[in-house]
């Protein structure tokens, strides 16, 4: 293994590899990816694949919105087809509350260039001709926002990362890290040591971990999401659904499938992967009270993931007070896979020339001392 | 609502061995992946979506397993021992689950 590179990441999942490769595009290729495990092996490879941009604060608007500008090119320019569809997302409203969160988040996406709009119910079912249009109030969709598959998207871009020179380094596990005044001097991992210039810590449920072999405090919470995907049937709809008022989501995959799953608000913080029946239930029940018809379906499988949730459900993103060279890539509350390619580009303009952008100002580790406004979208 | 046969995608008739009967993955593809580096089987299953389909890979687990074991040289046990196992395990109709209480 090599003993020094100009930027090693920790992780190799969609936000290590999306880093990776837009470092060595701009010709920064001295890049070293460690990876506990194999790529996508955290929650990018188990998680819904959606790309979503109806967020209620500004800089997920903004790294949502920059991130589709390059997912809408992204199989031609990694030469990898990672199955990208842009079908749109449905938020669904059942209440008048929801209702009314939903007409000031329009308000907001649509001042950023957003082309958001609610729907009535009546509009709904001719988006998703099954959707029983009882069960619901109204809706928002934006047409722009889309889905595809996570595991080629991981692929792509550290094919891509590698055929321009960058090292990875797969079932490596950091174990420390050592410091000397204000500076991560050392990476020390299951197969050696590596002098590092920069480090990036993009392990996603893990990252509190890595910070804290810096003596680094992250506020950050690993909790469990479930997740399913059923038998596949003839394309019903291009869209993805969400739901304010139950945290479900689906969405159809290219190969027919239906995927999706359900937020639990009784899931407590830890590390604990195992699959419930309680699960099915609460999703199954909620997913045909929605769309009868796919009460016909057979459940292929389910599995779990993490999210990594922060106070405000916003990530981490930039330098640490305190330690010039330790970057932070993590946090990102479920949305990791929406934002990581606009992340990966205000992450190279830091490591390039040191600029620090609007958005990633807003985001650094230094905002938990203040006053915190958070995302109210936060789903699944 | 129309049901889809496996696999959705439409493959052309191979003339070789198939190893993923599910998902239609050819012996040679497999081959190749491992070539390419997807030399363990949880990277074999995600790159090829081998073991994905209908079966859940009972089938075709322990065949890539095998070819894996002799491609790379390492012991069988050692290269089958990392595989993930995810339930219903068999297709189970939605219909199952829904009415009745919450479990705990």
């Amino acid at each position: 293994m090599k003993a020094s590179a100009d930027v090693v990441i920790i992780g190799a999942g969609v936000t290590g590899a999306a880093l990776a490769y837009t470092l060595a595009k701009r010709g920064l290729r001295d890049v070293l990816v460690l990876e506990r495990r194999f790529p996508g092996a955290g929650a990018t490879g188990r998680c819904g694949g959606g790309i979503r941009q109806q967020f209620t604060t500004a800089p997920n608007i903004r790294l949502a919105m920059g991130s589709v500008r390059i997912y809408e090119q992204l199989s031609q320019e990694l030469d990898c087809d990672i199955e990208y569809v842009q079908g749109g997302y449905l938020i669904l409203a059942e209440t008048e509350g929801e209702l009314e969160l939903q007409r000031r988040a329009v308000a907001l996406q649509n001042d950023l260039g957003l082309p958001s709009r609610s729907l009535s119910p009546g509009e709904v079912r001719e988006l998703v001709p099954l959707f029983d249009t009882a069960t619901i109030a109204g809706a928002t969709f934006c047409p722009t926002d889309g889905h595809a598959n996570p595991f080629r998207v991981v692929e792509g871009y550290l094919r891509a990362a590698q055929r321009l020179g960058v090292t990875l380094e797969k079932f490596t596990q950091v174990t420390d890290l050592m410091v000397r005044g204000n500076r991560v001097v050392e990476v020390v991992t299951s197969r050696g040591r590596i002098s590092p210039g920069v480090v990036v810590n993009a392990a996603g449920a893990w990252s509190k971990e890595i910070a804290h072999m810096a003596d680094v405090e992250l506020p950050n919470q690993p909790v469990r999401h479930e997740i399913l995907i059923t038998e596949p049937v003839q394309p019903i709809t291009e869209v993805m659904v969400i739901s304010l008022h139950t945290g479900l989501y689906f969405s159809q995959t290219v190969s027919g499938q239906i995927l999706g799953g359900i937020g639990d608000p009784e899931e407590r913080p830890g590390y604990n992967l195992r699959s419930s029946l309680k699960f099915l239930r609460r999703f199954l029940r909620e997913l045909v009270r929605h769309v009868p018809a796919l009460g016909q379906l057979s459940v292929l499988r389910q599995w779990t993931g993490f999210y990594d949730v922060t106070p405000d459900a916003q990530p981490v993103l930039g330098p640490t007070p305190g330690l010039e060279n330790f970057i932070q890539a993590n946090g990102y509350s479920g949305h990791g896979f929406m934002i990581a390619p606009k992340v990966a580009e205000i992450l190279a303009d830091y490591i390039e020339h040191g600029e620090v952008s609007e958005d990633l100002a807003r985001l650094s580790l230094a905002r938990f001392e203040g006053e915190v406004e958070g995302e109210g979208f936060v789903v699944g | 609502m129309t049901r889809n046969p496996w696999p959705v995608t439409r493959h052309e008739a191979a003339d070789e061995p198939i190893v993923c009967r599910c998902e239609e993955i050819t012996l040679s593809q497999v081959e190749r992946a491992i070539a390419e580096g997807y030399d363990t089987l949880e990277e074999l299953k995600r790159h090829l979506r081998a073991g994905m389909g209908p079966c859940q890979g009972r089938t075709c687990l322990p065949l890539l397993a095998r070819i894996l074991a002799r491609k790379t040289g390492r012991p069988l046990e050692q290269v089958f021992s990392s595989v993930s196992v995810r339930p219903p395990l068999a297709p189970a109709p939605v219909t199952l689950f829904l009415g009745g209480e919450d479990e705990g």
